[in-house]
């Protein structure tokens, strides 16, 4: 018990001294990461992109530094973002607020710029809705807005007329949206997973299904990189970075004090 | 005030949690069973207010049971799945589960296969020894597949073939749990960035 809670010390220090100390540390964007970026860059001023807000209170440390960090990028290309959520109602209060903030920057206008299409329930049949017409499922938006009297929503339909899907989870929304989405409609999509999810998304930049991938906060930390804009993703290398050599060492010294034992 | 009066409660409850690495004790198990009451309220609360009521009572009010989206039929199938909790009526709720049931097998079936199945075979048919990757990537994928054949015995090239299988499963394994780590560091990250710097001004 003694052994555990000097681990506990370690691990606490090792992450509170970097954020203290404010360090900085350079990180190299990763393929999936630049490919994310490559898709956002070339999106034309004006195009629609759907933001999937997936993700909750428990993962924010990991999502809301590459969720900042795209719409950053979105808006600096002047693209017209539409968030929704199709996991859970409860991870758009922290979306929207997110939204807002990066919006209030930019001085885009709700409806025109940037809107919240609100939460619905059923998840793959929302998806396949809006295959055929985006009205079907989201007659209005999460204010209660009808979609018509939203400049940005004006000639948008379906799949055709969105430039770019962004799905941010935490949880397998990401795989109905490359299931039905991308297989059936063909729709561009990038997703940003917690970094548990990482190695299973990897197999879907092999058969190119998506065109980009974020993985947790070092995934932030790259994007941030790449916009030159550093954030918490960034902060949060260091600490990040001292916890993984902490980590390797008391693996190396167990398993030369188990080595040592043996040997006698 | 109320800002602040969240930041402190978040901060106290957040220690409470870490309280449990000393050892168990009264702030733990307080703060353990606030999280599960609330939680449970809330999710009562939360079905009602974003999936009952928008999506079936709004719709009623505007369009009828019988209007273009036909609410009569999920009225009825979500009492049916009610009558669950009287056990004498409790085989009515195998309706709604066989349409439950019924529609994710079939958007699963044709999912997976459309979105997943094919995609991911499409992908492995590449060139082996046009790079080092396609040829480890066809390896992986064929030796994985056979290390979970278990109708023959694993001897011979078999066994082989299995053995080089189990090197890369076990190579994804350790991705996976290096990733894994890299999570779980990152939350505590953002809880300990959250009392340094909302809770203590540090930094």
């Amino acid at each position: 018990m003694r052994t555990r809670r000097i681990i506990y010390t370690l691990v606490f220090l090792a992450v509170s001294i970097p954020l203290l100390l404010r360090w900085t540390a350079r990180v190299q964007p990763s393929p999936p990461v630049e490919m994310a970026y490559q898709a956002i860059e070339a999106l034309q001023p004006g195009d629609l992109v759907l933001v999937g807000v997936d993700f909750g209170p428990s993962t924010m440390p990991e999502m809301n530094p590459m969720y900042e960090a795209i719409l950053e990028h979105l808006f600096r290309k002047g693209a017209k973002v539409a968030i929704l959520s199709l996991q859970s109602a409860l991870d758009l209060p922290n979306g929207v607020q997110v939204l807002e903030k990066v919006a209030r920057r930019h001085n885009k206008v709700y409806g025109e710029d940037y809107a919240n299409l609100g939460y619905k329930p059923g998840l793959e049949a929302v998806i396949v809705s809006i295959g055929q017409e985006i009205r079907d499922v989201f007659p209005e938006d999460a204010l209660g807005n009808p979609l018509d009297s939203l400049p940005m929503f004006q000639n948008v339909h379906n799949y055709d007329d969105i430039a770019l899907i962004i799905d941010l989870a935490s949880g397998g929304t990401y795989g109905s949206w490359i299931q039905f989405a991308q297989a059936r409609y063909g729709a561009k999509l990038i997703t940003g997973v917690t970094a548990v999810m990482g190695p299973e998304t990897y197999p879907y930049i092999q058969s190119k299904q998506l065109v980009g991938m974020l993985a947790g906060l070092k995934g932030a930390a790259e994007y941030e990189t790449l916009i030159q804009r550093p954030g918490l993703g960034s902060r949060g290398m260091p600490a990040q970075a001292m916890v993984h050599i902490l980590i390797i060492l008391m693996i190396l010294y167990g398993n030369w004090r188990f080595w040592e034992r043996w040997q006698r | 005030m109320a800002t602040v009066i969240g930041i402190w409660l978040a901060a106290l409850l957040t220690l409470a949690i870490f309280s449990f690495l000393y050892g168990d004790n009264p702030f733990y198990k307080a703060a353990e069973h606030l999280y599960v009451g609330v939680s449970a309220a809330f999710w009562l609360l939360y079905i009602w207010s974003f999936t009952v009521a928008p999506n079936l009572l709004v719709g009623i009010q505007k369009q009828g049971l019988l209007g273009k989206d036909l609410l009569l039929i999920p009225l009825v199938l979500g009492i049916l799945m009610l009558f669950r909790i009287v056990p004498k009526y409790a085989w009515y709720s195998r309706y709604p589960m066989a349409f439950a049931v019924g529609l994710g097998a079939g958007l699963a079936l044709t999912g997976t296969t459309q979105g997943l199945l094919f995609p991911q075979i499409q992908a492995t048919i590449l060139h082996p020894f046009h790079s080092i990757n396609n040829f480890l990537l066809i390896l992986g994928v064929i030796t994985s597949l056979l290390y979970f054949y278990f109708s023959r015995e694993r001897e011979g090239v078999m066994g082989w073939v299995a053995r080089i299988g189990i090197y890369f499963i076990m190579i994804a394994f350790g991705a996976t749990f290096g990733y894994t780590v890299m999570a779980r560091v990152s939350l505590l990250i953002g809880r300990v960035g959250f009392l340094l710097s909302d809770w203590l001004h540090l930094m």
